[in-house]
C-alpha cells in the first residue's frame, strides 16, 4: 500500500496547470540573458548570422522556462502565482517549508523564436518516500514540464528533481 | 561576420573541451536571476538565503546554470553546435567571491539515423574549489562543412537518442 496521500496518488501522471504564457518571446530578455553569462554566440546577436543560420533570430534553448515565469505582481491578482506550481503543491502538503532543486535534464525541440508565445503543463512523475538527508528531513519528487509553441510543435521538456524538506532542530 | 564551424570530424572522445573561468560577484547571482524571472529571495536576498535556506550567502538559480552550460558548449562548438539535451545534478550551490571553473571532456561523438552528428560531453562546474555541478550534453554538430543541424525539423530532429 502506498503511503502517499490519495490526493498526490492522483496527481501522478497527470497533465495540470496547463496554461499559455503571459507574454510573446522577446528579444529583451534575449540579449538579458546572453548578457548574465557572457554568451556572445553570433545567432543571437547577429541578425545576418541569425538569418543563415537559423533562419532568423531565435532564443538560447536554455531559456525555455523563462517564458512562463510569472510576474511577481499583477493587477487583479490575489494570489502570487508561481512558477512550477506542482512542486510548490507538494512543499505544501507535505508540510516541507524548503525546497532545492537537484537534477535537472531539459531536451531541446523545435527553436524557439521572438514573437512565439509558448504552452507548458506540469506532470508529477513520482515522490519519494521520507528521506534524510545533510538538508535536513524531506521527499524526493520528480516533475516534467512539457512546452509547445502557438503551432503546437513540441519545442522541449524540462524534467526535473526537487527535493522538499524541513530543517531538523 | 565570420564563424567558427567546429566539424564531427575535427572531433575525437577523449579530447578536452577548453576550459572557462568566472569571478562570481553577487551582481553574476542576481543578473543571472533576474534575466531568468527568478524571483525568489535566495538568489538576491542575503538574509533570507543564510536565515530560510541555511546557506553561507545567495547562490546562483537553476535556469542560469543552465544557461551557462549552454554557453560553455556552444563556445566549444561555434554557432553551428545545437543542444540537443543537457542534464546536470546540482552537488552544491555557487556562491559570490567564488570563482567559477568549467571543464569538460567528449565522451562520444556518432550519428543517428537521421544523418544527424552528434557530440556527447561531461561536463563539471568547480566553485569555490567545490564540485558543484556534474553534466552531461548532447549536441549536435555538422558532419561536415555545409551541414547545419539548425535546419533539421520534424523527424529529421531526434534529441532524445543517446549514445
Amino acid at each position: 500500500m502506498s503511503e502517499l496521500p490519495a490526493e498526490v496518488e492522483g496527481w501522478i501522471g497527470q497533465k495540470r496547470y496547463e496554461t499559455e504564457g503571459e507574454f510573446d518571446v522577446e528579444q529583451g530578455y534575449i540579449f538579458t540573458t546572453c548578457s548574465s553569462v557572457e554568451n556572445g554566440n553570433p545567432i543571437y546577436w547577429d541578425e545576418k548570422t541569425a538569418n543563415e543560420i537559423t533562419d532568423g533570430p531565435i532564443a538560447p534553448p536554455a531559456m525555455i522556462s523563462v517564458w512562463f515565469r510569472p510576474h511577481l505582481w499583477a493587477p487583479n491578482r490575489t494570489e502570487q502565482a508561481m512558477p512550477l506550481q506542482v512542486h510548490f503543491d507538494l512543499k505544501e502538503i507535505f508540510a516541507l517549508p524548503e525546497a532545492v532543486m537537484s537534477d535537472n535534464t531539459v531536451t531541446f525541440g523545435e527553436p524557439v523564436r521572438p514573437g512565439d508565445r509558448l504552452r507548458t503543463w506540469q506532470v508529477l512523475r513520482k515522490v519519494s518516500g521520507e528521506k534524510q538527508t545533510k538538508l535536513g528531513t524531506g521527499r524526493f519528487w520528480d516533475i516534467d514540464v512539457e512546452y509547445v509553441n502557438q503551432r503546437g510543435e513540441w519545442v522541449g521538456t524540462e524534467s526535473y528533481t526537487g527535493y522538499g524538506y524541513r530543517r531538523d532542530s | 561576420m565570420s564563424v567558427q564551424t567546429l566539424t564531427a570530424d575535427q572531433i575525437t572522445a577523449g579530447e578536452s573541451l577548453p576550459e572557462l573561468s568566472k569571478d562570481v560577484s553577487p551582481v553574476t547571482v542576481v543578473l543571472g536571476a533576474m534575466a531568468s524571472r527568478d524571483w525568489r529571495p535566495q538568489h538576491h536576498d542575503y538574509k533570507f538565503a543564510t536565515e530560510n535556506n541555511g546557506v553561507q550567502d545567495i547562490f546562483m538559480n537553476t535556469p542560469n546554470l543552465a544557461a551557462w552550460f549552454e554557453r560553455y558548449v556552444t563556445d566549444w562548438t561555434g554557432p553551428y553546435g545545437r543542444m540537443g539535451w543537457i542534464r546536470f545534478r546540482m552537488k552544491d550551490s555557487v556562491f559570490p567571491g567564488e570563482t567559477m571553473v568549467f571543464n569538460g571532456t567528449v565522451t562520444g561523438v556518432d550519428t543517428d539515423d537521421v544523418g544527424c552528428a552528434w557530440a556527447e560531453v561531461e561536463l563539471e562546474l568547480v566553485s569555490g574549489g567545490r564540485t558543484t555541478t556534474v553534466c552531461t550534453a548532447r549536441v549536435a554538430i555538422p558532419a561536415h562543412e555545409g551541414d547545419n543541424p539548425w535546419k533539421r525539423r520534424g523527424d529529421d530532429w531526434k534529441p532524445e537518442a543517446s549514445s
